[in-house]
């Protein structure tokens, strides 16, 4: 294997972790303004990702960073050609971010309140446009010989990548219930697998349609060598094994099969691109791959070299924190931090 | 609208908001870590109290420079895909560096230090907040090697076939002489502002007699940071005015507004320039000075504008070289004129903060309220003499700022852009600030909650 094939399984590790731990965060956002009105709830749902967040959002970062490193021209031509889809993204990642940490600054509820929809939309607007963005990805856009695509926002905007958007959102939502229900406590726990089922239900539905549909769509199911089939089947029997176990109330295993459905579903992608990374739609030969769009040999190395030890340590202090948080969170305004 | 010059506001826009958050939290990470060792090894309860205080002001404005930092990684991409495309060899490297080494444990174990003080041993959360401190830093230290090479670029060729600029030596990029200096230059500017953002805050409570002995303590340590931090930030930067008279002699000819080249070259107390800033009109200059300071004797020879233009349309092709004269010039005198007064404010605050007698120094330590503002004057202006003084490259030598920018974005979606991040940036600077004066003057049980 050569370091440009190394550095797209690198950067699709970067996706995972990205969407399995910002996928429930997302969710955890979303549900935020439905689970409770209760001041002490709304913390307490709160501070199931309190400490987490900002660890997981750095997952994004780093994914952007080792594009950048590792696939400089994807970098460009994405955040070039995805231009008013970011800035919308960075407003909500950047209210999000301050909402979490400023909401408790006042003990005020029309403060406190605000800050919550701030979260809300701050965790809805991301998970929708990354699924647009993926729904792109997969279909594909007009981009030209110098690398460049020149068409707006308006042709992203289009219904199947919306509805892959409308598949990311309610996917987020059910593993953020999930995610909630194995976290919180009594009544608030109750209510999270309550979520999680009907939005499971939602999710299925749609992600049933979005599979239908890039058979005809796209040829990442379909391509020959390889292509996205077997983690779509993976990821299909996951996400009914996970709506079984919400529905029987198994929060573990609803928690584990909903982390695999994205996992694979990640995997999907990144295996239908390959060796791909970005689909020109004008012409096959104008795609951008792990050949034409990537950094020298040089620097792919001596990245190879500092994420072979980093990325290892990253986790173990990361999954730590984890075990630090293990504990069920009460809706105690005792024993809440604030 | 022209594109470039849009694109040129949003990035002065961004960065300079980014870096009012940014100097605090690596100066303030570092103070608060302290205050908990000290609490730590003594068991004195009052330095806990301290950590939290302080650290409540960290949080503060950390948060505000955290979700700044996303939109400076993602704007290379989104305005300036060309530079990226011609850069990514060298620049996105130490980007991802700085996210897996400084991103990933300064986020993580700030989780740690905000939810842990009841869940992890009084020792691990100590570490906790070191590692919070050295990820900050480290994290600039990686943001500045990339910088740097824009400043000064090294280990690099450009291929012959592609036209890139393609990384040959990783070390040579790391140990970039223009790095060795930026970097304790920013560091110890981000301690020296920390230790005069927290005799500000300390004077207010010093003036109305609230917990003495808390305050008196904080204001102590803080002339000592701050003193020890304007030292360095003075000294560093000196040298750097030295290195960059060889490595960017344009950059320190228009920050001393040095049209001519001189033998002694003459040091500008006060200089008026035509309009278009071409000549100069009046000037009142000390004989010898700039090259004095620039050698470390009377005499040697400073190129000046007009030279030095001519040299680069030799070597480059006719073009203008001249950055923006009076707004270099202004901004190296601002950033040199507080750096001073910062010198002998510390110095004072270090000579009387030893006893109660503070309290009676009651014109000094209103001065000090308001004298938090220096620091943030003096690192928003060396940004826009290191940035502006680098015009027209946006990498020295290798490419400039028009041939850098994204072709295929639209003026008015870099207009909306820049219209919204300005109005955001600035709603939540007013929050962050409210917000710091509502719990830096408050009491300091707040700080317990």
């Amino acid at each position: 294997m050569d370091l440009n094939t190394l550095w797209f399984i690198l950067v699709t590790v970067l996706f995972i972790g990205f969407f399995f731990l910002e996928g429930f965060d997302y969710g955890v956002g979303i549900l935020l303004p439905f689970l409770s009105k209760k001041d002490n709830e709304r913390r307490a749902v709160i501070n199931t990702i309190g400490p987490h967040w900002d660890g997981n959002e750095v997952w994004m970062i780093t994914a952007g960073g080792a594009m950048f490193a590792s696939f400089p021209h994807v970098y460009a031509t994405l955040f070039s050609g995805f231009y008013l889809a970011f800035v919308l993204m960075l407003v909500a990642l950047i209210l999000r971010g301050v909402a979490f940490e400023y909401r408790s600054l006042r003990d005020d509820a029309a403060w406190r309140n605000r800050w919550d929809w701030a979260i809300f939309t701050g965790s809805l607007l991301p998970a929708l446009l990354w699924g647009v963005t993926v729904g792109n990805l997969m279909r594909g856009f007009a981009i030209d010989a110098d690398m460049n695509y020149w068409g707006g926002l308006i042709p992203l905007l289009n219904p199947y990548s919306i509805l892959g958007g409308l598949v990311f959102v309610t996917l987020f939502t059910t593993h953020g219930a999930n995610f909630l229900a194995l976290k919180l406590e009594g009544d608030l726990a109750e209510r999270a697998k309550k979520f999680s089922f009907q939005a499971w239900i939602a999710a299925t539905v749609l992600t049933v349609l979005f599979v239908i549909w890039s058979f005809f769509e796209t040829d990442i199911l379909t391509k020959s060598g390889i292509n996205g089939l077997i983690p779509a089947l993976l990821a299909a029997v996951a996400l009914l094994l996970a709506g079984f176990y919400a529905k029987k109330g198994a929060d573990m295993l609803a928690f584990i099969m909903g982390s695999l459905t994205v996992v694979f579903a990640t995997i999907m992608v990144f295996m239908g691109l390959f060796p791909r990374i970005l689909i020109s739609s004008m012409d096959a030969a104008y795609s951008l791959g792990i050949y034409n769009a990537a950094a020298s040999p040089y620097t792919l190395k001596v990245m190879s070299i500092v994420a072979a030890i980093f990325v290892p340590i990253v986790l173990i202090y990361q999954i730590w924190t984890y075990k630090v948080f293990s504990k069920r969170i009460k809706a105690d305004p005792k024993t809440l931090v604030y | 609208m022209d594109p470039i010059v849009l694109a040129r506001w949003q990035f002065a826009m961004t960065t300079i908001f980014h870096f009012f958050f940014v100097p605090l939290t690596l100066g303030l990470s570092i103070f608060v870590a302290i205050l908990e060792t000290r609490y730590v090894r003594s068991g004195n309860e009052m330095y806990k109290k301290m950590a939290k205080f302080w650290g409540k002001i960290f949080l503060i404005n950390f948060a505000i420079g955290v979700v700044t930092g996303i939109v400076q990684e993602f704007q290379f991409g989104m305005n300036w895909s060309e530079y990226s495309r011609f850069m990514g060899d060298i620049f996105g490297a130490p980007l991802a560096i700085e996210a897996l080494l400084a991103f990933y444990m300064e986020s993580t174990f700030i989780g740690i230090w905000i939810f842990g003080w009841d869940k992890v041993s009084k020792k691990m959360h100590l570490a906790a907040a070191w590692l919070v401190a050295i990820g900050s830093n480290i994290s600039a230290l990686w943001i500045l090697i990339a910088n740097s090479f824009m400043q000064h670029p090294v280990g690099y060729s450009v291929h012959p076939e592609t036209g890139r600029a393609v990384m040959t030596d990783f070390w040579a990029l790391v140990s970039n002489p223009n790095v060795q200096l930026q970097f304790p230059h920013v560091l110890s500017a981000g301690v020296s502002l920390a230790g005069f953002v927290v005799m500000a805050f300390s004077a207010w409570h010093l003036l109305r007699k609230h917990e003495v002995k808390f305050f008196l303590a904080s204001f102590r340590m803080a002339a000592i940071y701050a003193m020890i931090g304007s030292v360095l930030v003075a000294g560093i930067g000196h040298l750097q005015g030295q290195y960059m008279v060889q490595k960017q002699p344009m950059k320190i000819a228009v920050a001393e507004a040095h049209y001519n080249t001189e033998d002694p070259a003459a040091l500008s107390l006060f200089t008026v320039g035509t309009w278009d800033q071409t000549k100069e009109v009046f000037s009142i200059r000390i004989p010898a000075l700039l090259s004095f300071m620039t050698y470390s004797q009377p005499y040697g020879e400073i190129k000046g504008i007009n030279e030095l233009q001519h040299d680069f349309s030799a070597t480059y092709g006719e073009r203008n070289y001249i950055p923006p004269v009076a707004l270099n010039y202004w901004s190296f005198r601002a950033m040199v004129g507080a750096g001073g007064a910062m010198l002998l404010l510390s110095f004072l605050g270090l000579l009387w903060s030893k006893d109660e007698k503070l309290i009676e120094k009651k014109k000094y330590l209103q001065l000090m309220m308001w004298s938090a503002g220096l620091p943030y004057l003096a690192v928003t202006t060396g940004w826009i003499l290191t940035e502006t003084g680098r015009w027209p490259w946006i990498v020295y030598g290798l490419q400039t700022i028009e041939e850098a920018i994204s072709p295929n974005v639209p003026a008015w979606n870099i207009l909306i852009s820049l219209i919204v991040m300005t109005v955001l940036y600035s709603v939540l600077t007013l929050v962050a600030l409210k917000l710091g004066l509502k719990y830096g003057t408050g009491e300091t049980e707040i700080a317990h909650k």
